[in-house]
This record gives structure tokens, C-alpha cells and sequence, in this order.
């Protein structure tokens, strides 16, 4: 039976959460032993995952830098996680101090901690939300106060849709987050695929394998299944690519990157 | 690690000069530890960030006097940046290790021995090595002990919406209208709400002592025990029924019971959740509202409609049966009803309804009441053919004894039409419109019998229906036509005017009498155009006759005139019309108008009438003597002349006549001509009958003896003998 709204999920710290393991792969210490034990494990397989986190932040932060530099001063950052370092809110507010943020995620540790590293901030917001009912965020209160719909935003689903089943139909969640934006927004995607992965599929698959056991399923995808998360929209040049390839801030930067860098996809497209 | 050759720095730098040195210690400890970080700075910002640390370090190392301190800052700078992997500070020791002498060594104003710079590198190392270690600590409690009270007040959160959510369900389930209740598989009740309770009749005792599967009642659909079955077995996630139950006392509750499967966090079936909506007011109140639309508020039969359902389901029986049915219709009840008020009459149904039910007891019998005075009785079965004989007959039989209503005693007779065959070739609408027609050929009978439907019957019945819809063409077509009888003065014998009588030349049936087509005419309204052909064509054809004759005196044209021609708002303006255009005088003319027709009939009814009289057009009071007309109101008919019914006429063919029949004769005689009316008398078959009635004052006679109706040069040449 479908759970109503308002009767709340519980809380259980002995299960691995997928905010936490990130936060871990980034060397912080916003994690507790289930989840250090899950990401060791996972990175058994896949020793560059720290790597592909890494990129995934920098990739973020060129982004938003190329958002404000478009005049997009709106962050719409959904699956945000745990607030630790270069979070999109310092990014934009050190390009534009007058950049508005509003974080959203399902997991309540995650919002908890948010909710506390943004006090003070009155440019900046987290909402407890999923992005498989978008309607819970397109009508949530903190965020339409703190956002101007009818203005260009810029979306970001930065390492968050690869967590949504098919079942869950992310496609269509994605199409109606976008329906109720103002054109000219900006959505920006990574996501997690065997293309790119310096690695055979099988050994790839063990670390799928531990985010299926955390019942936290990793769902990798085609560049073409990706693709398509962008309908609507035109791509901002370079179009879908790897994250160490979109927009590189030097010339000889992506010369050096991690092989891991290169797992998956990245892009940004702009609603017509 | 290869040193790069030129530095990366900025172009204003000496080469080789101690800026340039410095920039490349910098490079070298960048490319060192970036790998380890998690920084999401580019390498080249990170470079830049790592560039004060080692200016830092240099400094430190010219420093005089010597302090190694200031070092574990750089240290606390790293953790800072996000160097937090223990490997940036195996990496940045190494990288002091090796290059900070090597490209810092010679930057001090005074150049330091290669002992000093030993001893001050490795002090150095042990600064940063224990600022690190320390940031490193303080940083790692501090995000543990953040994360820890995020995660305290989520579960805080959650366990107050957990709580508000608890006392919701609570207060649903204590205060809810319907009744819940949750039991484990095995069926042992485990909770019940007060709702439930109260509709099992208090005891929560009684209801929890029972396991659920326990709870059985005979009238139990079959599949509540199948889905309650499949539903513990984890086969059925829920289902509906309507489901009774015995209540405490042993009353019977009636409920729609809505059944759920609820399973545990594994999906394993763990428990079941019952929701009884309470409806037996509901469904007393449906059986009597079924009952009542499908019963006889008067004498408590079954319906019309219930008779249809029943009559349907007998007649798509695939089974070989066969039906009858018996349709009855009293006789007379609508005098019994004028004459003794509807009170009586409708106590008499409910008499009749009494012993007709007498009559169908066997099952697969039932009768019903149809509406006003008609009745039906059905019987199936494989037998029908005899048994439905017998059911008309028990039905005269019972309807033989007398009814005493208001102390007199009253003889009911009724006419029965059957119908008898084999399911499933006719519809119900057929079988009864075949009944009601037999019904009526036994009425026609004479009444108090029965009739077996036959299909010729019926296709006399169908034809009528079938002459309804030819009508309109008909006239169009000119297939009517008028024959005149001619209407003689009993004192001379004279022809005194004669009847205009129409007739229909159908191309199928050959020539019809208005009895079978006036009636069908009137109902469709179609009278009025064909009334107004019949007084044109009169009209024309009397005036045609004066013309001719008009030595024979004023010869007269009797036109009929139907109730509904009476209604028409334009009878006056067309009369007069008519009688304009042909130029024969309204005295000339007489219209007949049934008794009936005017039996309390108002001044609005009798205005047109009166307008005619006094254009002296004359009015006849036709049938007179067959309605029950008030004679006190005969004062204030406009009518000049009473034709007298031919039954009067019938009891004067014998010999010697009926003298109750001359004596009504001679008062109505006596009572017209004192009341200035003329008598006309028809069906006058024989001599006898014509001087009797001119004995008795008649003024005039019509019928067979004289001549029947015919052509119009009939009339011609009959004026023509009474001329000679």
C-alpha cells in the first residue's frame, strides 16, 4: 500500500545511506561505520569511486559558474546530500551573492544536517522532498517563496537520477520538474554508466552490486537512455559528455585527470 | 617525479630566481598531493591555493631566531582544503623532505649550512605533522559529532510525525463511523474498535472470544469463505462482500465488509484488517422499497412490473416449459364505481384480489394486478394447457359467490382472455396485448367467460392498427364515401330527409363501416378533417336533392358529429362555412350528437351548440336512452329532436310487443313533445313495429323497413315514389 504523505518514513542509522557514503568518498567524516563499510566495500571492486565523486563535484562547480555567467542566478539542487565542501550554494554566491539555493533530498539525516550548516543563510534553503513525487517539490512552500518560478533556474540532478528506478519512470519525474520552468532554465545532469568506467563490466557490477544490497539500487544507464533526460532542450555545447570533458577550466586540465573521471555522463541543456 | 624546467608563474618572475624556485617547490607538492584530495579546485587553482603554504614554510625556514612552530598552521591549512586523506601529509612530509632545502635553501638573507637546513627541515616536518594530525582530529569530531545530531534530530522529527501520525490513526480508528476491526491470520481478533462493538450489540467479550472464521451465517455468499481463504494465504491482497452476521442477541446485522491483507515490512501476510459499514436499516429499507415498487398499494398483488420480470423470466425458459396466462378484466366495474363511489369500488378489488390469490397457490403460479379493474394470472410449467383452463375456470368459480359491500349484495362477473403456448417465441409486450384482445372478444361475448386466443383474432387486432396509420392517406386518396339512409314522417310515410352514413373503400378490406374505423379516427384526431369532408359532401349533396325537388318541401341532411368535433374550436365558423358556400338553409341541417357525449356536459361545451340552434340549425340527441342522462338537464340541451336508441325498437319486433318497452316508449314521447322536442326512432324493421310507433306518438323513423343506407340516387328516386 502506498504510504500517505504525512506519515513519516523512520529513521535507521544502521542502514547504509547513499548521502553519507558519498560524503565518505570525499574524505569526510559525515558518515558512521555501516556507511564507511558499505563505501570500502563498494570501492573493493571500484577503487576510483572517490575519483568519480571528485568529478562530479568539479564538474558541478563549473556549472554553476556557467550558469551565473548565462545571468542564471536560481539553484533548484535536488538530491544534494550532505552539505560538505564546495556546496552549489558557496559556488554561486562566491560568482553572485545575490544567488537563491534551494536544496532538496529524501534523506532526512541528510535535510537534519542541511537544515544546520544553511542557518543564517536567508539565500538558501533545504526541503524535505523525492524527486519521484516532483509535485512534492514544484509545490513546496520553502521553495516557491524562495524561488521565482516565472525566472529562469537551473535544475540540477547531479548524481541523484542513477538512484531511480525505471519502475519509478525518472524520465517522466524529470519532464514534469521541467514543465514548470521558465524557459531559458537550465537543467544540469551527471549520471552513472558502464561507458566510461576504466573497467570491465563484471568488476563494475560488484560495486552495483553493494548499492543493490543497501537497497539503494545504482541504476547504470545508456548514453542514449541519458540523452534523453535532456528532451526539450538544447544542448549547451559540448553536449553529453564525460565529466572531466565538459568545459574544462584549462586547456591541458583533462590531460591529467584520474582515468575514473571519465565514468559516465555530464551535460547541461537549456529549455527552449 | 621530473622537476618541471620553467615554472608555471607568472612571467614577471626572475628565472631561477627565488620566486621562480618557490613557485616550483609549490608545483612539485601540488602534483604530489592533489591525487589524495578531494578538493574539486582545478590543479592549477589548487597550485595557487598551495603557493602562501610553501612561501610559509620558506619563511620559516630562514627564520631568526629559529621556530618551527608556525609550521603545524600549514598543516591546519591542508585539513582546511580538504586534504583530509592521511596520504596528503605522507605526501607533503616527502615533498618537504626533499625539495624544501633544495629550492628554498639559498632564498634567506643569510645562507644557512647544510646541517642547519636539516635540522630546521625536520623540525619543520614535525610542526605540520602535528598541526595536521590535530586539524585533522578537530575536524573529524566535529563532522562526527555534527552528523550525530543531525541524525539524533531526524529521528526526533520522525518520531513526532510517527507520534502525530499514531494518535490520527487513533482518533480514525476510535471515532470512525464504520466499524474496524484487525485479527491475525488464524482469525483470533486482536483489536476491535467501539463502532464494531456497538454494531455486534455491545460485549466486546462476545465479539472477541470468536475467532473471525467462526463468524458464519446462512445466508453467506459462497465465495465470502473463498476470498477470506485465499486472502490469509496471501493469494488476495483484499475483497468486498455484502456479509450478514448474528448479533450478540441474535439478531441478524447486515454489513458491506471491505477485507484487507496487511503484510509486514517483508511483504509476508501478517495480519487483516476488516472495515463493516453497517447496512441493515439500508437494506430493510431497499427489500421494502423493492417490495413496494413491485406491489399493488391497494391490494397488496404483485404489479405490472413484477408481473413483467416474472412473465419475461417464464418466457425465455430454455427448458421446454410452457406458460398461460389468464387476463381478466371485471364486468361493469365502472358503473359500480360511478354508482357507488371509488371507496366501494375499490373495496370490491380488493375482494377480488383476495380470491383470485385463492386461486394460484400452486407454485409457478402467481397473479397480479395489472391496474384499475384488470387482472392476470400466471401459471408454468410443462402442463399449462390443461391447467390454465383450470385457472379460469376457479377464477369464475370464486368470482360466482356474491360480495356484500355496504349491506347490498353484488354479483361480479368478469371476462377472461388466454393465452397459452411454449417459451421463447413470443416477447411479454405480445403475449399481453394478445390476452388483452381475447380479453375483449370475451367481453364482447357477452362477459363472464373466458376466451382462447387464436391468431386470426389477433390479426383482426393487428389489421385495426393497421387502419390506424392507412387513415391519413386514406382521406387524402378519396377512399371514403357516403351512403344516406332516409329518414321517413310515420304520419304519411313521407321520405323526410335522410342520415349521411360514411364509409371507407379500402383497397385491402374491401368497404368498412365506421364502427371499425371511427373509433381509430377519433383517438388519432383524424376525425376532424374527415367529419368536415363528411358535412361538405351532405351539405352539397342535400342541396343538390332541393334543388331538384323543391316541390317535396325542406328535405333534410342528418350529419353526425364525434366528441372530438365537438371540441374543435372551429365547429361553428366551418359549419357555417360549409353551409354558405353550398347555399342550403341551417334549417336544413341536423347534427346528431351521442348521449354521451354530452353527459355533463358545461356551458363551454354547449356555447357552439347553441350558436347553431339559434342559426336554427338542429341539434339531435342521438342514442337517447343508452347513457344515464340527468332528463332534468334534457331542459337545457339546446336539442330539438331525441332520437331514440334501437334497443328500444328491438322489444317491439316481437308480437306482441314488450309492454314495458311501449310504456317506456310512450313516456319518453310524451316527455319530448312536452318539451318541444321531435322523436325519431331507428332500427324499424317490420309494418307492426312502424304503426305501433306511430301509435305512440313517434315523429319520425329510420331503418330497414324503409330502406338502407345507400347511394345518393337512391334517395333520389325514393323521393321520386313519394312524389307519384
Amino acid at each position: 500500500m502506498e504510504r500517505p504523505a504525512w506519515a513519516p518514513r523512520g529513521i535507521d542509522i544502521s542502514v547504509p545511506s547513499v548521502s553519507r557514503m558519498y560524503d565518505f568518498y570525499l574524505g569526510g567524516s559525515h558518515n558512521f561505520e555501516v556507511d564507511r563499510e558499505a563505501a570500502r566495500k563498494a570501492m573493493e571492486f571500484m577503487p576510483g569511486l572517490p575519483k568519480i565523486m571528485q568529478a562530479n563535484r568539479a564538474f558541478m562547480r563549473r556549472a554553476v559558474r556557467y550558469a551565473v555567467s548565462q545571468g542564471i542566478t536560481q539553484f533548484l539542487d535536488i538530491g544534494s546530500g550532505i552539505p560538505t565542501f564546495g556546496n552549489v550554494h558557496e559556488v554561486a554566491q562566491a560568482a553572485d551573492p545575490e544567488a537563491r539555493v534551494a536544496y532538496v533530498d529524501h534523506d532526512p539525516v541528510a535535510v537534519a544536517h542541511s537544515r544546520a550548516v544553511l542557518e543564517g543563510n536567508d539565500r538558501a534553503v533545504i526541503a524535505a522532498a523525492d524527486l519521484r513525487r516532483p509535485q512534492e517539490i514544484v509545490k513546496n512552500p520553502a521553495i516557491s517563496e524562495l524561488l521565482d518560478l516565472d525566472r529562469p533556474v537551473a535544475l540540477l540532478l547531479v548524481a541523484v537520477l542513477h538512484f531511480i528506478e525505471d519502475s519509478d519512470d525518472p524520465h517522466a519525474a524529470v519532464a514534469e520538474l521541467c514543465e514548470g520552468l521558465a524557459p531559458g532554465s537550465l537543467i544540469v545532469i551527471t549520471h552513472a554508466s558502464y561507458e566510461g568506467i576504466p573497467l570491465t563490466q563484471e568488476e563494475a557490477g560488484g560495486a552495483v552490486g553493494v548499492y543493490k544490497d543497501i537497497r539503494n539500487p545504482l541504476v547504470m544507464r545508456s548514453r542514449e537512455e541519458i540523452a534523453r533526460f535532456f528532451e526539450g532542450h538544447e544542448m549547451v555545447e559540448p553536449g553529453l559528455v564525460s565529466m572531466p570533458n565538459w568545459r574544462p577550466d584549462a586547456p591541458h586540465a583533462v590531460e591529467h585527470e584520474d582515468p575514473f573521471a571519465f565514468s559516465g555522463f555530464a551535460g547541461v541543456g537549456r529549455k527552449a | 617525479m621530473s622537476i618541471p624546467a620553467q615554472s608555471s608563474g607568472a612571467p614577471d618572475t626572475e628565472p631561477d630566481g627565488p620566486e621562480d624556485r618557490l613557485r616550483r617547490f609549490a608545483t612539485i607538492w601540488s602534483r604530489a598531493i592533489f591525487p589524495s584530495t578531494a578538493t574539486s579546485m582545478t590543479r592549477t587553482e589548487f597550485e595557487q591555493h598551495l603557493l602562501p603554504l610553501a612561501r610559509g614554510l620558506s619563511d620559516i625556514l630562514h627564520a631568526r631566531p629559529f621556530d618551527a612552530a608556525p609550521a603545524s598552521e600549514v598543516g591546519v591549512a591542508l585539513v582546511a582544503a580538504h586534504c583530509t586523506d592521511p596520504d596528503t601529509l605522507s605526501s607533503t612530509l616527502g615533498v618537504i623532505d626533499s625539495y624544501l632545502v633544495l629550492y628554498c635553501g639559498s632564498n634567506g638573507a643569510t645562507a644557512l649550512s647544510t646541517e642547519d637546513s636539516r635540522a630546521r627541515c625536520a623540525r619543520i616536518q614535525h610542526a605540520l605533522a602535528g598541526g595536521f594530525t590535530q586539524a585533522l582530529r578537530e575536524r573529524t569530531l566535529a563532522e562526527q559529532e555534527a552528523i550525530a545530531r543531525s541524525a539524533l534530530t531526524a529521528r526526533s522529527d520522525a518520531e513526532q510525525a510517527l507520534h502525530a501520525t499514531e494518535a490520527r490513526f487513533r482518533a480514525v480508528f476510535k471515532d470512525a463511523a464504520i466499524g474496524i476491526g484487525i485479527a491475525d491470520l488464524d482469525g483470533n481478533v486482536l483489536e476491535v474498535n467501539d463502532t464494531l462493538t456497538r454494531m455486534f450489540g455491545g460485549l466486546e467479550h462476545h465479539v472477541r472470544s470468536h475467532k473471525i472464521n467462526e463468524w458464519v451465517h446462512p445466508e453467506d455468499s459462497p465465495q465470502v469463505w473463498k476470498y477470506y481463504n485465499e486472502l490469509v494465504r496471501g493469494e488476495r491482497e483484499h475483497y468486498r462482500v455484502e456479509k450478514p452476521y448474528y448479533r450478540n442477541d441474535g439478531t441478524v446485522l447486515w454489513t458491506n465488509l471491505t477485507v484487507s491483507l496487511l503484510r509486514d515490512s517483508e511483504g509476508r501476510p501478517e495480519y487483516q484488517l476488516a472495515l463493516l459499514e453497517d447496512t441493515t436499516e439500508r437494506r430493510l429499507l431497499n427489500l421494502r422499497l423493492r417490495y413496494e415498487a413491485t406491489h399493488d398499494a391497494l391490494t397488496g398483488l404483485p404489479n405490472r412490473t413484477l408481473f413483467f420480470e416474472r412473465l419475461e423470466k417464464a418466457l425465455s425458459a430454455d427448458d421446454g416449459s410452457r406458460f398461460g396466462l389468464c387476463y381478466l378484466d371485471l364486468d361493469g366495474f365502472k358503473a359500480i364505481n360511478d354508482s357507488l363511489g371509488h371507496a366501494s369500488g375499490d373495496r370490491l378489488l380488493v375482494e377480488v384480489a383476495d380470491r383470485l390469490q385463492s386461486c394460484a397457490t400452486a407454485p409457478g403460479e402467481m397473479v397480479a394486478r395489472l391496474g384499475g379493474d384488470e387482472f392476470v394470472a400466471l401459471t408454468t410449467g410443462p402442463d399449462t394447457r390443461t391447467e390454465v383452463d383450470e385457472l379460469a375456470c376457479r377464477i369464475l368459480g370464486v368470482l360466482g359467490t356474491p360480495v356484500r359491500l355496504e349491506g347490498r349484495e353484488l354479483t361480479v362477473r368478469g371476462s377472461i382472455g388466454i393465452v397459452e403456448g411454449p417459451a421463447g417465441e413470443r416477447s411479454a409486450a405480445e403475449v399481453l396485448r394478445s390476452a388483452d384482445i381475447t380479453m375483449y372478444r370475451a367481453k364482447s361475448a357477452g362477459g363472464n367467460r373466458f376466451e382462447l386466443a387464436d391468431a386470426e383474432a389477433d390479426a383482426r387486432a393487428i389489421t385495426r392498427h393497421g387502419l390506424t396509420t392507412a387513415l391519413p392517406a386514406a382521406l387524402e386518396r378519396g377512399e371514403f364515401f357516403i351512403e344516406y339512409q332516409p329518414l321517413v314522417h310515420l304520419g304519411d310515410g313521407t321520405v323526410h330527409g335522410a342520415e349521411a352514413l360514411v364509409r371507407w373503400c379500402h383497397p385491402q378490406h374491401g368497404v368498412l363501416g365506421p364502427d371499425r374505423f371511427i373509433p381509430l379516427a377519433e383517438h388519432t384526431g383524424l376525425i376532424v378533417p374527415l367529419g368536415r369532408w363528411v358535412l361538405e359532401e351532405s351539405v352539397r349533396q342535400a342541396h343538390f336533392w332541393q334543388e331538384r325537388h323543391s316541390d317535396g318541401g325542406p328535405l333534410r341532411i342528418n350529419v353526425n358529429l364525434s366528441p372530438t368535433q365537438l371540441h374543435h374550436p372551429l365547429l361553428v365558423a366551418e359549419t357555417v362555412d360549409v353551409l354558405e358556400r353550398s347555399g342550403l338553409e341551417p334549417g336544413a341541417l341536423c347534427l346528431e350528437v351521442t348521449e354521451s357525449a354530452l353527459i355533463g356536459a358545461d356551458d363551454d361545451l354547449l356555447k357552439p351548440l347553441r350558436q347553431l340552434a339559434e342559426m336554427g340549425v338542429d341539434i339531435a340527441l342521438d342514442d337517447f336512452g343508452t347513457g344515464y342522462s340527468n332528463l332534468a338537464n334534457l331542459r337545457r340541451l339546446p336539442v330539438s329532436v331525441l332520437k331514440l336508441d334501437r334497443s328500444f325498437t328491438q322489444g317491439m319486433q316481437q308480437h306482441p310487443a314488450d309492454p314495458v318497452d311501449l310504456k317506456i316508449v310512450e313516456g319518453i314521447v310524451s316527455l319530448a313533445h312536452s318539451l318541444d322536442l321531435a322523436v325519431t326512432v331507428e332500427g324499424v324493421e317490420t309494418g307492426a313495429q312502424a304503426e305501433q310507433l306511430r301509435e305512440l306518438g313517434c315523429d319520425t323513423a329510420q331503418g330497414w323497413y324503409y330502406a338502407r343506407p345507400g347511394a345518393p340516387d337512391r334517395i333520389h328516386s325514393l323521393l321520386l315514389a313519394d312524389a307519384v
